[in-house]
């Protein structure tokens, strides 16, 4: 029989992210006044960036201002696409009961966490209501950890041997591996510092009744961050309306932990990918060998070395002709290769004969020279002595045989290994394959965040530079497969990535003016007003609305003052697509490392600005005083540059915090 | 308990006769047969399907880690007497561009 579901802990009912049930009748009144407000909005947003271009740049100061027009635009498309994500936030009724008969394989993963902190997030694990296997997938491989998982009585996993020298892909490779040895029919991934609470199958199994479910994720809540939130770990409005908002829309991402997976979604995934980069690697690779070998053909070349390149153009033409005629590729390869070996075979045999030949010429013919001789020809002429290997029109035939991914410890990769953040291209992978997701907002895993700035900040580094990985190498707005939401939803998180570029313009463009009397709009009078006031109070206003009472004014302080994160993300993840530089990311510490103290050098953009900010105040507060400026525009930048410097005050706090205890402590 | 049966044709060759059921359960298993029969030196290896009524994907799954087995040992690995389901199956998942369905498993490598 199914247990029946747990009831919600009233206490709970107040936690950040939790689910606190409104009433049908509530939730569609908050969704018409979200939607009217959107609506109003959006008007005002677009009225007033229609009169900056058309109306207002400062052609004479260009420079300034058209990026200063440009990154406006990029901020009304960023809000626009916010408005589209909420306009479908709304809560889901609560879920089916679990079928008692799922299996499924609970998955830790852990790199380099503290042991106890995996062992206690593994005993929390065992204690989950459903029947299931709990494994922790080690990938620091430590023995330590290995005995303790066996006293606790858990699964233990690490790489094989197979790993060996092949790209390990951090934890999509971790997760891939252990999918490979494991049979549940779902999966629940956990971070190692995610640790669960006994129902969290319970409550989420149930959606799985539907079929097409591939994917159900919910929040990650950190227990350890104080009240007003020092260093921005939670993300209430991303695990509330966002993920709501995305759901509504058939979309809501995978976030690598405390969500559950459909097995068969994930294999099928890897099986695909195997198809079509095993067929497009394969074709590619006989092209570029039948061309290498038209070019050696045509070179002067001893007849021997002649034959063999005919031999090889003609096994190559065939194999071609065998794939565009529909021959199951496995079958055209090992026919190619068998060939290959043939030649090869069939040269060794004449050396060997010529030798024979030459020696019974001198006297020295001996019976037991061809005796072993089948054996030596046949060692000789085996792939790795073949003396064809010396021809490079041969080997890249033979390198064009591979059907098993010899590049790669596993020939099927489920979980996507194209992006460091491997959690958002698998679920638009799946998406794109036409499974269907979930997001279940009620907390059902207790986290722990990072304590030290430093480690925040190589977090939202690496999450930054993966997802920007995801969009140039694989554009949602291009991939076949997903609906016309599902491509802005994808698109708008990545949208929201590119905003560094734009903040530095909203620090220079206020700074210029009030120090240079650098003008980049046309006026900052009455018409400026007029247009941008509302459009602002109606932003502001959304974002409250929006929220719903949910704590977002830290996240908005650190959009602003993470900028340079945001631009190296973009800079180094092109630099990686594009030209093949590494990312140098390093896995995130996540407890016990609040004395990883952050150094000035990690936050010298930010001082630096805030130092010229200052200094910006007072020219502009004396110039102000002296009368020797107009003072609406004065005021306005001055504005403008304390709302810049408030959001970006919000790192004092973050480099004085000094861990959760230590602040419960002082209180 | 392995539902899987390895017939040992030659020094070189071996048949793997499949179970019922070819699923999540049954694929890991089926990795290890593969492996032993591989290790042994018969890098040839037909998987007979023809007791297989059920093929999920992750039983494709492991037939494809077979494959790269079995090539990585310079031998090769081919399915035969596939039934109706997992033939079904291997054209659903587009595997059928990879691996050719062989109807007989004695006669699998007769090229």
């Amino acid at each position: 029989m199914t247990m029946p579901t747990a009831p919600i802990d009233p206490d709970d009912a107040d936690a950040p992210g939790s689910r606190r049930y409104r009433s049908e009748r509530a939730e569609s009144v908050r969704l018409l006044i979200l939607r009217t407000w959107i609506v109003i909005t959006v008007l005002l947003a677009f009225n007033y960036l229609l009169w900056r271009w058309f109306a207002s740049i400062n052609w004479a100061n260009w420079w300034i201002g058209v990026p200063l027009v440009l990154a406006e635009t990029y901020s009304v498309i960023d809000l626009s696409l916010f408005s589209l994500t909420v306009w479908k936030a709304r809560q889901r009724p609560d879920p089916t009961l679990a079928p008692a008969t799922s299996t499924v394989d609970v998955f830790i993963t852990t790199y380099n966490e503290p042991i106890d902190l995996v062992l206690r997030t593994a005993a929390a694990a065992q204690q989950i209501r459903h029947p299931h296997d709990t494994w922790i997938l080690d990938d620091g491989d430590r023995p330590e950890l290995r005995r303790q998982a066996a006293r606790l009585g858990v699964n233990y996993l690490t790489r094989g041997k197979e790993w060996e020298g092949k790209p390990r892909h951090a934890k999509a490779g971790n997760l891939n591996n252990a999918l490979m040895q494991t049979t549940g029919e779902f999966i629940l991934a956990l971070d190692a510092d995610m640790v669960p609470k006994p129902e969290i199958l319970d409550r989420t199994l149930g959606y799985f009744t539907d079929h097409a479910v591939g994917l159900v994720q919910t929040p990650q809540y950190f227990v350890n961050v104080p009240t007003g939130d020092p260093l921005g770990s939670q993300a209430p409005l991303f695990y509330g309306p966002i993920q709501e908002g995305k759901d509504g829309w058939g979309a809501s991402f995978f976030c690598g932990s405390n969500a559950v997976l459909r097995r068969e979604a994930l294999m099928e995934l890897g099986i695909l990918g195997y198809v079509n980069a095993t067929e497009s690697s394969v074709l590619a690779g006989l092209k570029e060998a039948r061309a290498i070998t038209r070019r050696a053909l045509r070179r002067r070349n001893p007849p021997a070395v002649q034959k063999v390149l005919t031999a090889t153009m003609e096994a190559i033409t065939h194999g071609l002709g065998a794939i565009g005629a529909g021959e199951p590729i496995a079958d055209v390869t090992y026919a190619l290769r068998s060939r290959i070996a043939e030649l090869s075979r069939s040269i060794v045999d004449g050396h060997l004969a010529q030798v024979s030949a030459d020696l019974a010429e001198l006297g020295l013919a001996e019976a037991e020279l061809s005796e072993g001789t089948v054996e030596l020809a046949d060692r000789l002429a085996a792939a790795d002595l073949s003396p064809l290997n010396a021809l490079e029109a041969v080997q890249t035939a033979l390198a064009a045989t591979d059907v098993g991914r010899s590049a790669e410890a596993q020939a099927l990769l489920p979980m996507a290994t194209i992006s460091v953040t491997e959690d958002m291209a698998t679920s638009m992978r799946l998406h794109a394959n036409g499974w269907k997701s979930v997001y279940h907002n009620e907390v059902l895993a207790d986290g722990l965040a990072p304590e030290g700035l430093k480690t925040s900040l190589a977090q939202r580094l690496r999450w930054a530079q993966g997802t920007v990985q995801v969009l140039l190498k694989d554009n949602p707005l291009f991939l076949k497969g997903l609906t016309g939401a599902q491509r802005l939803m994808y698109f708008s998180t990545m949208w929201s990535y590119f905003s560094g570029f734009a903040t530095v313009i909203y620090l220079v463009a206020p700074t210029l003016f009030l120090v240079a009397g650098v003008l980049p709009v046309s006026s900052y009078a009455a018409p400026f007003f007029l247009r941008f006031l509302p459009f602002m109070i109606a932003n502001q206003l959304l974002f409250v609305i929006a929220a719903r009472g949910l704590p977002t004014w830290r996240g908005q302080q650190y959009t602003l003052a993470l900028f340079p994160i945001w631009i190296k993300a973009c800079t180094s993840a092109a630099a990686n697509v594009w030209f093949g530089r590494p990312l140098n990311f390093a896995v995130t510490p996540k407890t016990g490392t609040h004395e990883d103290r952050v150094s000035l050098r990690d936050l010298g953009w930010q001082l630096a600005f805030a130092i010229i900010l200052i200094v910006a105040i007072v020219m502009g507060t004396m110039k102000l005083i002296s009368g020797s400026v107009e003072p609406i525009g004065t005021l306005v930048n001055l504005g403008w540059v304390a709302f810049d410097l408030i959001n970006l005050s919000v790192l004092v706090g973050a480099v004085r915090y000094r861990g959760y205890q230590h602040e419960e402590a002082q209180q | 308990m392995s539902q899987f049966t390895i017939d040992e044709v030659s020094p070189e060759r071996a048949i793997i006769r499949a179970g019922n059921r070819l699923n999540m359960v049954s694929a890991p298993q089926l990795r290890e047969t593969v492996n032993k029969a591989v290790n042994s030196g018969r890098s040839h290896v037909v998987v007979d399907l023809s007791a297989t009524e059920f093929m999920d994907s992750s039983g494709l799954g492991a037939l494809i880690g077979a494959l790269k087995t079995a090539r990585a040992a310079g031998g090769d690995l081919r399915i035969a007497a596939a039934g109706q389901q997992v033939l079904m199956v291997l054209q659903l998942s587009n595997m059928d561009r990879i691996l050719r369905p062989y109807d007989d498993p004695a006669t699998a490598f007769a090229d």
